[in-house]
């Protein structure tokens, strides 16, 4: 905390740096210290207690895969993990660097919106915990202060029998999305009784598709649901323009990861 | 900046250097050690070129900088023979032509070390999601996945024996 | 070896390890203990980084360039710009091609990342700070990526230094931005079968910019011996005495006095063949130095600053009959060089080896023009993965016949099978001066369509299609050009595209060749002793392969992008022959190999 403090702009954080030391390198960002957070006690382990499932920052995206409370718990999380860039990058990538940024094109923070996590951040005056939905303002523009670092996030424990996935479009194995989509919902006696939707890479943040969660519930998540629900989700993207294809195609291609994804989320729901 | 201190194990050996904070890893390994196994294909830590083995994970060591391997075990391609001869890993490269130019190949070996510790009895869709993150221009990847696929029944009848051998 | 002369050929077979055996390759025990020697491998006492400042621009004046912080960098032993080349005669070096290329950007930039200023320290690190010190003012121009667009009447001029200058070495430019024109075959005989033909297709198909991208980026070492007068350059050289020639033209020091070694080469595929600005720089940094001079790219500049391949925008024509006889062919193609031409063609051949483009078929009239033209993009054309200009050629003419197939409604395969070359007109000459010495197409296509099922996958196409399914299959029969030519056809800047060998066999009975070609990872080290083995009886095991040393190794233009191993195992089976028996041999003579 001193150290961010002491040296201002000109220090980085450096978590798995798998974001930031390429930046480095092409000398996009010249930091003149950085803070290896290797060093930094209280950061990793992966606990349950209380209904929640709190994520120390600092958990690498293999541990996310290797961890049997997820598993068990939260499986959309190691089926996230593995779509993201390689094995080396994942030994070393933490979940902390990959939704801290604010980088549109991550994949996890989706993922959290649409388990309405909290990021928990500590700063000179202390802990707070900023709910994910509330986190992402911009591109790279987030609503962690200078200052501040986000040392874990929490996760109410979804439902057990709950429904999953995580749909990711992409030009090539590691590349980020073209368009992605994460599905989490609760089946009960047939109807849904809970849906959040969330999309990755479709605008200059990720996006929680309120609209489109909302028409799933009530209904037994058949294909008139489906469809308007892929309607609403579509409504809301803004997908750039870029080598992964023009708005129109990202658009078209992020109804067909939200249909995929919910229709195996309600594949793999009990009730 | 002022250097700094590290200490490492790099093959087997105990190491103390004193590093610029912003050397990477794979230069360190390169010009401070001259171990010019690994190789630098790119500098957007895609090619996998430069993989070593760090404390039990595959890593691009071209996106690390070496203060991070400080107190770390590192192995490279040059530590994977013995005195008795080449690793098994090794031997099936050669054995099932896994290779042309060789420039990507301790990077594929070393990687294949830790995918197999991962999963000792990788399916072929295993072994090609396992080395995605190494790059090959000349082979075409066939029949590196057949060198995987080989070292992991070589190692697995090996450590079987082992265990035979141990009853 | 008497015994081997006793030997059933079985025996012989398997203690030779000759041709046709399956035998591990002798390079990988080297490669898989990560002991490979590759450029960047190489480090000598004394030795200093080079690194450059690339414009930002694909095409601007270059107002001022201002060094002073770099230079007072601690570290920087060396800044240099084209001025500091030019009284060497150095900011400009020729290309294979016959044209110039800027080593330095002298007063103007033509291709976005083109090098204007070589920075040369301590390391790699500091040179790269050294780099980021180094502010250059543009005025920025009108940029060019379009061939179309660059010959338009009123384009920007590119090439101020070649302003007036109305003819290039392939004949009359008409057009500033223009390079050359190439023209073959019949064009009037060619015009009547189009005027008179029952059917005509044309399409317009751009085979865009690609890459040849190996995994290893060029580098070199470049070090001057002051006080012999003697130059060595450790590169990433294809063609290795190619480029000792050129370096001996560039910088003046005689040939004999230059060693150029490629040592192993982390793949090639073309793009290492051409002399690049930093191999240069680093040779003249290190004679104004005295020390050793290092340049390794990294892989943007690769990908944006050597030399690519294809960006050819061809458009075809065939002429037919209705009943899908091809009577005649005609093919434009607008050839996008780059900013300069630095493509490797053979000197007669400036758009390489298209005109193949007949492809498979007997087509009696045949009339081909290409126009080379510059744009701001990176300079080049190589061959990759290919001879020069073939893919370009097998894909056009291809690809047009599936186009005359589908305007006829004749089936791809059933098109492609009346026009083959007929067996019995083998040797053919073909309408655009190639001979085929021989084959038997039909036999072949038939082979491969009965092998995928053919009549099998359409009938499946059809239904498929019939319920709204969409389903392709592709169809094509290619005959390529492998390797360069003979000299009386191929040359590189007047150096005949041979290749040599050089036997010895020693006393106790193993032996080593020296070649003049190149391995980027082709395993000559294994197949050519596999050869020579078959041919002169020592075990392959026993025959030591040496390439890449210009001292040692015979003159010879490398080896480029092709499937390997081309015509040069000629030179071993050629230089084999006639049985070994102990004792040095002397090379046989050998100028008029096929290259």
């Amino acid at each position: 905390m001193a150290l961010l403090t002491e040296h201002g702009d000109e220090g980085r954080l450096l978590a798995g740096g798998h974001s930031l030391i390429p930046m480095m390198k092409l000398r996009l960002a010249n930091p003149s210290h950085l803070i290896d957070l290797r060093l930094v006690a209280g950061l990793k382990g992966i606990e349950e207690a209380d209904g929640a499932i709190r994520i120390g920052a600092m958990t690498t995206q293999a541990e996310v895969i290797a961890s049997e409370l997820f598993a068990a718990k939260v499986p959309i999380l190691r089926e996230t993990a593995l779509q993201i860039a390689d094995p080396q990058v994942r030994y070393c990538g933490t979940i902390g660097g990959n939704v801290a940024s604010g980088d549109p094109g991550n994949d996890m923070p989706a993922v959290m919106l649409a388990l309405d996590a909290d990021y928990i951040a500590r700063g000179s005056s202390g802990e707070r915990a900023i709910p994910a939905h509330d986190y992402y303002r911009a591109a790279f523009t987030t609503a962690l202060a200078e200052n501040e670092v986000l040392i874990a996030l929490r996760i109410p424990t979804p439902p057990a029998g709950h429904g999953w996935a995580y749909e990711k479009m992409k030009r090539k194995v590691g590349d980020y999305a073209t368009a992605a989509a994460a599905v989490v919902l609760v089946m009960d006696g047939g109807a849904c009784r809970d849906a959040r939707i969330a999309l990755t890479n479709l605008a200059d943040v990720p996006l929680r598709a309120e609209a489109a969660g909302q028409a799933l519930i009530g209904t037994p998540v058949d294909d008139p649901a489906i469809e308007k629900a892929v309607a609403a989700a579509v409504a809301i993207t803004d997908p750039a323009a870029d080598l992964r294809g023009p708005p129109e195609f990202r658009r078209h291609v992020a109804g067909v990861m939200v249909r995929r994804a919910i229709l195996r989320a309600r594949e793999r729901a009990g009730g | 900046m002022a250097k700094q201190h590290i200490k490492l194990n790099v093959n087997g050996k105990t190491i103390e250097a004193l590093v610029e904070p912003r050397m990477l890893l794979i230069h360190f390994l390169r010009e401070e050690m001259g171990l010019t196994g690994a190789h630098i294909g790119c500098e957007t830590s895609h090619c996998g070129a430069c993989t070593v083995d760090l404390d039990g994970r595959s890593v691009k060591s071209c996106t690390l900088f070496a203060v991070q391997a400080d107190g770390g075990e590192v192995l490279t391609v040059e530590g994977m023979a013995t005195a008795t001869g080449l690793h098994p890993i090794q031997e099936a490269f050669i054995e099932h032509h896994g290779l042309q130019c060789g420039f990507c190949t301790p990077g594929m070996i070393m990687r294949t070390y830790r995918l197999l510790q991962e999963n000792a009895d990788p399916s072929e869709a295993e072994i090609r999601t396992g080395l995605a993150g190494n790059l090959c221009r000349c082979t075409g990847y066939q029949n590196i996945v057949k060198a995987v696929r080989h070292a992991a029944d070589r190692l697995k009848s090996t450590s079987s024996e082992a265990t035979e051998a141990a009853e | 070896m008497a015994e081997i002369a006793t030997m059933t050929q079985e025996e012989r077979e398997a203690t030779l390890g000759g041709i046709g055996c399956a035998r591990k390759r002798k390079e990988d025990i080297r490669f898989v203990q990560g002991k490979g020697n590759y450029v960047d491998d190489l480090k000598l006492p004394g030795m200093l980084f080079g690194d450059f400042v690339r414009s930002q621009y694909g095409h601007a004046r270059i107002r001022s360039i201002d060094t002073s912080k770099a230079k007072a960098l601690p570290g920087v032993r060396a800044v240099l710009t084209a001025e500091d080349l030019k009284p060497l005669n150095l900011h400009y070096m020729p290309t294979l091609a016959g044209d110039v290329q800027a080593v330095l950007a002298d007063g103007k930039v033509l291709f976005q990342n083109q090098e204007i200023v070589f920075v040369v320290a301590d390391d790699r690190y500091i040179a790269a700070d050294a780099v980021e010190l180094i502010e250059v003012d543009y005025e920025e121009l009108p940029a060019l990526n379009d061939p179309t667009a660059a010959l338009a009447h009123g384009a920007p001029v590119l090439r101020e230094d070649l302003e007036g200058k109305t003819t290039g070495v392939h004949g009359a430019r008409k057009h500033h931005n223009h390079v050359f024109t190439w023209e073959v075959g019949d064009k009037e005989a060619t015009e009547r079968a189009f005027a008179e033909a029952e059917v005509t297709v044309k399409e317009k198909i751009v085979y865009q910019r690609v890459h040849p991208c190996p995994l290893e980026t060029c580098a070199c070492v470049a070090s001057m011996d002051k006080i012999k007068g003697e130059l060595t350059v450790w590169g990433t050289f294809q063609a290795p005495h190619v480029v000792r020639t050129v370096a001996s033209l560039l910088s003046g020091i005689p040939e004999a006095k230059i060693h150029v070694i490629a040592p192993d080469i982390g793949g090639g595929f073309g793009n290492k063949v051409g002399v690049y600005p930093g191999y240069v720089c680093a040779i003249v940094a290190s004679i104004v130095l005295g020390v050793p001079v290092k340049w390794v790219e990294d892989r943007i500049e690769n990908l944006s600053a050597t030399a690519f391949a294809r960006d050819y925008h061809m458009t075809g024509e065939l002429a037919a009959t209705r009943d899908g006889r091809i009577t005649g062919l005609r093919v434009h193609v607008l050839a996008d060089h780059g900013a300069f031409d630095a493509c490797a063609d053979p000197t007669k051949y400036p758009a390489g080896f298209f005109s193949a483009v007949t492809g498979s078929y007997d087509i009696p009239t045949a009339y081909v023009a290409v126009d080379g033209v510059y744009t701001n993009k990176a300079p080049g054309g190589v061959a990759y993965r290919c001879s020069f200009r073939i893919t370009e050629a097998a894909y056009l003419i291809e690809r047009i016949v599936d186009v005359l197939a589908h305007k006829l409604e004749i089936d791809p395969a059933e098109l492609r099978l009346k026009n083959f070359i007929p067996t019995e007109k083998f040797p053919y000459q073909s309408a655009l001066g190639w001979e085929y010495d021989s084959g038997d197409y039909p036999t072949a296509m038939r082979k491969a369509m009965a092998a995928v099922g053919y009549e099998a996958l359409r009938r499946e196409q059809a239904e498929k299609r019939a319920r709204g399914e969409l389903m392709g299959i592709g169809v094509a029969f290619f005959t390529e050009i492998v390797g360069a030519g003979p000299t009386r056809n191929c040359d590189i800047l007047g150096v005949g595209m041979f290749d040599s060998c050089e036997i010895r066999v020693h006393p106790t009975g193993s032996a080593i060749a020296r070649l003049g070609t190149k391995s980027q990872g082709q395993a000559h080290e294994t197949t050519y002793a596999q050869i020579l083995a078959t041919e002169i009886g020592i075990p392959s095991e026993l025959i030591q392969i040496e390439e890449g040393n210009t001292d040692t190794a015979p003159y010879g233009l490398g080896t480029y992008g092709s499937p390997p191993p081309p015509p040069p195992p000629a030179a071993p089976a050629r230089g084999g022959g006639g049985g070994g028996r102990g004792g040095p041999r002397r090379p046989p003579r050998r100028d008029d190999q096929p290259g």
